[in-house]
C-alpha cells in the first residue's frame, strides 16, 4: 500500500499554543484539522512537511457559537455541520454544499476549515510521484510547466471547495490568528486565483473561525455538478445568496466553484438581478452573465466545453431554488 | 441413475453460500492477510518512460540503503513468459527495453515496505526513449520501432482474416446493406482487492507461493518455466480473491519477483500492490474500433455480416492474441447470420497491456451489434423485440462459423423483459427524454479448447470419503468471489444425499488439488460441477454395493438422501450416511474417487475456429430504462429489466448475484469507466501516462448510483451442464452496454455509437441533431489495414467440413501438453 512519508507529529491544547508552535518553522510545518486532504496529498508525496501540527485536540475549533450570526470553529467536521439545525435553517445553501462533499466518512473526518483549505486540484497534479516523474513534473510541484496550458504563466490548478463559494456567496469572514495576533477577513479576500498560491493566508496563520453574518433575510443555495452523486468533487458549481423584500431581490451574490483556481464571484450576473423582481428571462441573462466568465480548463473530469455550458444551467438552477421555483 | 434425473434436495434451492461466513466475519484469508515471521518486502521499481532502451541501471545506492536486503533487475531474469505459448513475450523485470510507464524495471527487497519504497528512489535508471506510440492510429503508420520484435508485421501483434461463403455476394444481394462504425473504450476491472503475493521455501526447500490468482495452474507453470525449477518442486495456492473479473488471470512479473527472492533470501518476501499498480498491471477490456456492414432482407432476414475490428493491444500480447479472435466469434450464435467474414486486428501500443476481462473481447462486438439491430429495426419499421425473435439462432444448430448451439433460451428471455418491463407500452410511447432500450448477448459456458493445446482433462476432482462421515472434495478451481466453493460442494452434497455444509472443500493448491485450468470464460460451474459429478457418483456406486449388501436391498432402490442411504420402496429402512461409509471402508478399503471433465470436440477445424467453441451458450435479454435531460445531455438510468438463459440455477441466490453484478458492471462501461491516457504534446515530451489511475477519478458507480434490477433466470436444463446449469458469471454483462445506447435513442433520438455513453456525448449530438446534421456521435471511418488473404470456410448448411480451403498444411505430430505449440485454439 502507499505509505505516508515520516513525520513530527504535535498536538496543542490552545490555539496560541498551536500558533506559536507553527511560528517555529512555518515553512516546514503544516496544520492537520480532519486529515482527507493533507493525508492522501502525502502519500502521493504532494506535501512532505517536517512537522504536522494536529487542531483536533483544541475544543475551541470544534465549536459552533450564536453571537451576530453564527460563528463556525474551523474543527467542526462537516457531518456535525449539517447537523446542526441553526446552519440547516438559516443558511441553506451552506448545509447543501456541505452537505455534499465526499461521503459520510469523509464528513465524519473532515472539516469545514479543512475544506475552504483544500488544496487546488488537477488532474496532472493529483497523482503520485512516480507519475508526476513520468511527465517530467508540473509547475505545481517540483517541475516548471503547467501542462494544463504550457505556455500559462501561472498554475491551472482548480478550486475544489465546496463551502468557499458558498460563504463568500453568504458574506461570510474567516478568522487568522497567529503568533502576531489575529485578523478577520472577508472569505472572498481569503482566495488568489492562482493554482499555486490559492490561499492569502500567511504560512504562520491558522484559520480559527468561520462567520457567518445574521442571515436577515437572505436565501441561499448550493448547485453541484460531479458524476457521481454520492462521491465526487465539484466539477463546477454555483453558490446563490439573495436578500428578498417580499418578491423582489434586494441583493444578490452568485459564486462559481470549481471553475478557476479560487471561487469566481459574478458580479455582472448580480448586477442584473439586484433590485429587480426575478422574472424567467432575468435569471436566464444573470445565469449567462454568469457562464461567460467560467473558464473550465482539461484537468478534471468531463469535458471543459460542456462544464462552461454546464455553468449556466448551475447558475439557473440555484436561481430557481432561492426564488423557490 | 443419471445426475439430471432425480429429484434435487440442493440444486435449485437459494442457499446460503459455504464460504459466506468466513467473508463476513472477516476471517477470509485473502494473500495480503498473510503474515509470516520474518517475512522481508518488496517494491517494484516502474518505468517512468513510454517507450525507451535501458542504457544502464545503477543499484549500488539503493542497495546500500537502510534495510535493504536484495535488489533484483532484468539480469536475474533472461527467461520469458507469457500466459498465451504464441506470446511468451515478458520478462518478471525489463531487460533490455521498457514498453509502458509502469513497465518495472527494478525490485527492492526490504525490511518494510517503507525502507523498499525508499531504496527504489536511489536506484539510477538511464533511459534512451523511443517514439511513443499512443494510438492504433500510430501504430499502424509506423512499423518502426518495433515495440516487439515478433508479431505479423511493424507495430501490429495479430492481423486474422477468417470467411464463411461468399458473404459479398450475399450482402450486395440484399434488400439493405448497413454500415456502421463503432467504438468502445477500454475500460479495466476494478476488482476491490488488490493484487497480492507472498513466496517462501517450505522446509523442504521447495518453492511455495501464496498469490490473488484466478489461475494458479497458469501460474504454476510460468513460475517453472521463468524460474528454470522443476514444477513438481512449485507449490501454488490461490488464495481467496477479492474479485477478479479476468485482471487476476495473467502470470505476473511481481509473482515472479517475489518466488525468485525468496528463493535467494530463503526468507518469506511478500508484495500488496497499490491501486496505481493495478491499473498498470490492467490487461482490461481491449479499446475496439468496428465497423459493422450487415445485409438485411424486407422480412428481416440477415444475408451476411462483413465484421472489421482493430483493438489496441497495448505493450504485451497477454491474452491478446485470443482476444481478438473474440471480438469475432460469438455474432453468429444469437442470431441466424448464414455467411459471414470476420477481420480482426490487433497493435501494439505503449500502453498498460490489455487482456481479458468479464465477456473477454466479445463486449465490444457485441455493442455494435445490437446497436446496428437496432438501427435496423428502426428502418423497417419493426420492433426491435420482435426483429430479434424472427432470427433467433436455431437450437442444436452449427453457425456459419462452426460453432455449436445447444440450447437456446434467448426468445424465452427476450419474451420475458418485453413483458416484465411494459415494453410495448413504452417503445417510443414515453415522453422525450425517457425511453427504453433492448439489447441481447450470448457468452461460452468455458472455453471448448485449454490455453495449452493438449488433451488432458480440463478439470479434475477428487473425493476423499472417510468413517467419520466426512467429505472432503479437492479441486483445483478458485474462489474468486463468484461462488466455485459452493458450487463444488453443493455437487458432491447432491449426489451422495448429504447437507453442502457437511463438505469440506480445498481448492486452489496445486500440491493438494488436481488440475482445473482456473476461474475464466465462465468454465467452473459447468466443468468443475461435471467433474465433481462424476467423481460423486463413482463414490456414491461404491456405497451403494456395499450398502446393498448390507440391507438386502437392490442397489437400483437405494436412493442417498438427508444423510442417509435407505431403501425407497421403505424409506424407514436404511443407514445413515456415516454408516455407509464405514460399511463400504470395511469391504474394499479407503475410500477416494477421482472425476474429470474435458469439453467436446469442436466442429471448426480452421485456424482461429479454436476460439468460440463451448460446450453451451448462455443466453441473455436485457432493457435498460434511461431518463436524459434534453438540456443538458445528462442521463440516468432508473431500470433494468434482464432474463438469463442459465440451463439451471444451482444456488439461485449466488447466480442472480452473477446476474446483479454484471449489471452493476455494465452500467459502469455503459455509463462512465475509461481506462484512458494523457499524452503530453510530442514537441515538448514523449510521456504517455494513464490518465487517472486511482478509484476517486477512474469513474465506477457506487451502490447509490444502481439501477433496480428485475432479475428472471430461464431455466430449460441443458444436457452439456451439472444438473443443466449453464454459465452466469459474463453473459449478463453484455446486453447492458447496447442497451443503455438504445435507449437513449428512445429517448431522445440520437444515437451514440461510442461507449462509454455520456452526457457530453449525448448534448454534441442533440446539437448536431438540431443543426440537421446527422443525429450521432461517433467514428465515422475505419482505417485501411492490410488484411491477410482470408481463410476460406464453407459454412455448414453449404456443405463445408469445417476445413479452411485454402489453409496451409498443418504440422503433422503434435506433441501432448508441449506447451509452446499453439493456444486457445489460435493456432498459428
Amino acid at each position: 500500500m502507499m505509505r505516508l512519508p515520516s513525520f513530527q507529529y504535535r498536538a496543542p491544547p490552545t490555539i496560541a499554543d498551536a500558533a506559536s508552535w507553527l511560528a517555529e518553522n512555518p515553512s516546514e510545518t503544516m496544520l492537520l484539522a480532519g486529515g482527507t486532504d493533507l493525508l492522501p496529498n502525502m502519500k502521493r508525496r504532494q506535501q512532505t512537511p517536517g512537522t504536522i501540527i494536529g487542531l483536533r485536540g483544541i475544543r475551541e475549533l470544534r465549536e459552533i457559537h450564536n453571537g451576530k450570526g453564527l460563528t463556525i470553529g474551523s474543527a467542526v467536521t462537516l457531518t456535525d455541520l449539517i447537523s446542526d439545525r441553526r446552519v440547516h435553517d438559516s443558511y441553506r445553501g451552506l448545509f447543501q454544499a456541505a452537505a455534499q462533499v465526499a461521503t459520510p466518512h469523509l464528513r465524519n473526518m473532515g472539516t469545514i476549515g479543512g475544506n475552504l483549505c483544500l488544496d487546488t486540484r488537477c488532474t496532472y497534479y493529483d497523482q503520485t510521484y512516480d507519475w508526476r516523474k513520468a511527465i517530467g513534473f508540473c509547475m505545481k510541484k517540483d517541475g516548471a510547466t503547467c501542462w494544463v496550458a504550457t505556455s500559462s504563466p501561472k498554475c491551472l490548478a482548480v478550486s475544489s471547495t465546496d463551502t468557499a463559494p458558498m460563504l463568500q456567496a453568504l458574506g461570510a469572514t474567516v478568522t487568522l490568528v497567529s503568533s502576531r495576533g489575529a485578523r478577520e477577513l472577508p472569505v472572498a479576500q481569503l482566495f488568489a486565483n492562482d493554482g499555486m498560491r490559492y490561499l492569502t493566508r500567511q504560512p504562520d496563520e491558522i484559520l480559527t473561525a468561520i462567520t457567518l453574518p445574521p442571515n436577515d433575510g437572505w436565501r441561499s443555495s448550493y448547485k453541484k455538478l460531479r458524476r457521481r452523486g454520492s462521491f465526487d468533487f465539484p466539477v463546477a458549481a454555483a453558490a446563490v445568496a439573495a436578500k428578498f423584500d417580499g418578491p423582489d431581490i434586494v441583493d444578490v451574490r452568485i459564486v462559481l466553484g470549481a471553475v478557476a483556481s479560487r471561487p469566481l464571484e459574478s458580479e455582472a450576473a448580480a448586477s442584473v438581478l439586484r433590485g429587480k423582481r426575478p422574472t424567467e428571462e432575468l435569471i436566464s441573462e444573470a445565469a449567462a452573465a454568469a457562464g461567460d466568465i467560467a473558464k473550465p480548463m482539461d484537468n478534471t473530469d468531463f469535458e471543459l466545453v460542456w462544464r462552461k455550458m454546464m455553468v449556466r444551467t448551475l447558475v439557473r438552477d440555484a436561481l430557481h431554488d432561492v426564488c423557490g421555483r | 441413475m443419471t445426475a439430471t434425473d432425480r429429484s434435487l434436495r440442493q440444486v435449485g434451492r437459494p442457499r446460503r453460500r459455504v464460504d459466506a461466513r468466513a467473508k463476513v466475519t472477516g476471517q477470509t484469508r485473502f494473500a495480503d492477510d498473510i503474515m509470516l515471521p520474518r517475512t522481508l518486502h518488496c517494491r517494484l521499481l516502474r518505468s517512468t518512460e513510454p517507450h525507451a532502451r535501458i542504457v544502464n541501471i545503477d543499484t549500488s545506492r539503493a542497495s546500500a540503503g537502510d534495510g535493504v536486503h536484495l535488489v533484483l533487475t532484468g539480469e536475474t531474469f533472461p527467461i520469458a513468459y507469457g500466459i498465451l505459448p504464441v506470446s511468451h513475450d515478458e520478462h518478471a523485470l525489463c531487460r533490455d527495453k521498457v514498453r509502458f510507464v509502469g513497465d518495472p524495471v527494478a525490485a527492492v527487497i526490504a525490511r518494510d515496505e517503507a525502507a523498499a519504497e525508499a531504496a527504489c528512489r536511489l536506484i539510477d535508471v538511464t533511459y534512451e526513449p523511443l517514439r511513443t506510440f499512443a494510438s492504433p492510429a500510430d501504430s499502424l503508420a509506423h512499423g518502426e520501432p518495433r515495440i516487439h520484435e515478433y508479431g505479423d508485421f511493424g507495430n501490429v501483434h495479430k492481423a486474422v482474416s477468417l470467411q464463411f461463403g461468399d458473404v459479398d455476394s450475399a450482402i450486395e444481394a440484399a434488400d439493405h446493406v448497413f454500415d456502421d462504425v463503432f467504438f468502445f473504450e477500454g475500460n479495466t476491472h476494478l476488482p476491490l482487492e488488490q493484487h497480492a503475493t507472498v513466496a517462501l521455501k517450505d522446509p523442504d526447500g521447495k518453492l511455495v507461493v501464496y498469490s490473488s490468482t484466478q489461475t494458479p495452474h497458469y501460474l504454476h507453470r510460468a513460475l517453472a518455466k521463468a524460474l528454470a525449477i522443476p514444477a513438481a518442486h512449485i507449490r501454488v495456492i490461490a488464495t481467496p480473491n477479492g474479485g477478479g473479473f479476468g485482471g487476476k488471470s495473467d502470470p505476473f512479473n511481481h509473482e515472479i519477483v517475489v518466488a525468485k527472492a525468496a528463493l535467494l533470501l530463503d526468507r518469506p518476501i511478500k508484495i500488496c500492490l497499490t491501486r496505481e499498480e493495478v491499473f498498470l498491471c490492467h490487461r482490461g477490456r481491449h479499446p475496439v474500433l468496428m465497423r459493422f456492414r450487415t445485409g438485411v432482407n424486407n422480412d428481416g432476414r440477415i444475408t451476411g455480416l462483413d465484421l472489421q475490428t482493430l483493438l489496441d493491444g497495448g505493450a504485451y500480447g497477454s491474452y491478446g492474441a485470443a482476444s481478438t479472435f473474440y471480438t469475432g466469434a460469438l455474432q453468429t450464435v444469437t442470431y441466424q447470420i448464414p455467411r459471414y467474414r470476420f477481420r480482426g486486428c490487433r497493435v501494439f501500443t505503449n500502453k498498460p497491456p490489455c487482456g481479458p476481462k468479464r465477456g473477454h473481447g466479445t463486449p465490444q462486438s457485441r455493442f455494435g451489434q445490437e446497436v446496428q439491430l437496432d438501427k435496423i429495426a428502426e428502418h423497417l419499421k419493426v420492433d426491435p423485440a420482435e426483429f430479434r425473435l424472427r432470427i433467433v439462432a436455431p437450437p442444436d444448430s452449427l453457425t456459419a462459423n462452426y460453432m455449436r448451439v445447444r440450447t437456446i433460451g434467448l426468445a424465452e428471455c427476450i419474451q420475458r423483459v418485453v413483458d416484465r418491463s411494459g415494453w410495448k407500452e413504452k417503445f417510443r410511447k414515453l415522453p422525450l427524454g425517457r425511453g427504453v432500450g433492448l439489447a441481447c448477448s450470448s457468452y461460452l459456458s468455458g472455453a471448448g479448447l485449454p490455453i495449452n493445446w493438449n488433451d488432458l482433462p480440463h478439470s479434475g476432482v477428487q473425493l476423499k470419503l472417510d468413517r467419520s462421515g466426512g467429505i472432503t472434495v479437492f479441486c483445483g478451481a478458485t474462489e474468486i468471489g463468484q461462488g466455485s466453493d459452493d458450487v463444488l460442494v453443493s455437487m458432491v452434497a447432491e449426489v451422495l444425499g448429504v447437507d453442502p455444509f457437511d463438505v469440506r472443500a480445498v481448492t486452489g493448491d496445486t500440491d493438494l488439488t488436481p488440475v482445473d485450468l482456473g476461474s475464466y470464460s465462465s468454465r467452473v460451474t459447468l466443468m468443475m460441477g461435471n467433474a465433481a459429478i462424476q467423481a460423486a457418483e463413482r463414490a456414491r456406486e461404491i456405497l451403494a454395493a456395499a450398502v446393498s449388501g448390507r440391507l438386502e436391498v437392490p442397489v437400483e432402490r437405494l436412493v442417498f438422501a438427508d444423510r442417509r442411504v435407505f431403501d425407497s420402496e421403505r424409506p424407514e429402512h436404511g443407514v445413515t450416511f456415516q454408516e455407509a461409509v464405514c460399511i463400504a471402508e470395511a469391504r474394499v478399503g479407503t475410500i477416494g474417487t477421482t472425476g474429470s471433465y474435458t469439453p467436446p470436440k469442436s466442429a471448426g477445424h480452421y485456424k482461429g475456429g479454436g476460439v468460440g467453441p463451448t460446450p453451451t451458450y448462455s443466453y441473455t435479454a436485457a432493457v435498460v430504462e434511461v431518463e436524459v435531460d434534453p438540456e443538458t445531455g445528462w442521463i440516468a438510468v432508473p431500470r433494468v429489466w434482464i432474463a438469463h438463459d442459465i440451463g439451471r440455477a444451482l444456488n439461485p441466490a449466488l447466480a442472480r448475484g452473477q446476474v446483479e453484478g454484471s449489471v452493476y458492471m455494465g452500467i459502469g462501461e455503459a455509463l462512465m469507466e475509461e481506462q484512458v491516457f494523457r499524452r503530453l504534446p510530442p514537441r515538448l515530451s514523449n510521456a504517455l501516462v494513464h490518465k487517472f489511475p486511482s478509484m476517486l477519478e477512474y469513474k465506477s458507480p457506487t451502490s447509490l448510483d444502481m439501477p433496480e434490477i428485475f432479475t428472471d433466470l430461464i431455466e430449460h436444463p441443458d444436457p452439456e451442464g451439472p444438473f443443466g446449469a449453464k454459465e452466469v458469471g459474463q453473459g449478463p454483462l453484455l446486453p447492458i452496454m447496447p442497451a443503455v445506447a438504445n435507449a437513449v435513442f428512445d429517448a431522445v433520438g440520437v444515437r451514440v455509437d461510442q461507449i462509454p455513453v455520456t452526457p457530453e456525448k449525448i448534448l454534441r449530438a442533440l446539437k448536431a441533431k438540431a443543426a440537421g446534421k446527422p443525429a450521432r456521435v461517433g467514428p465515422d471511418t475505419f482505417p485501411e489495414i492490410p488484411w491477410p488473404e482470408p481463410l476460406l470456410v464453407t459454412p455448414p448448411q453449404e456443405g463445408g467440413d469445417g476445413r479452411a480451403s485454402n489453409e496451409p498444411p498443418k504440422r503433422s505430430t503434435r506433441k501432448a501438453d508441449a506447451g509452446v505449440e499453439a493456444s486457445a485454439g489460435v493456432r498459428t
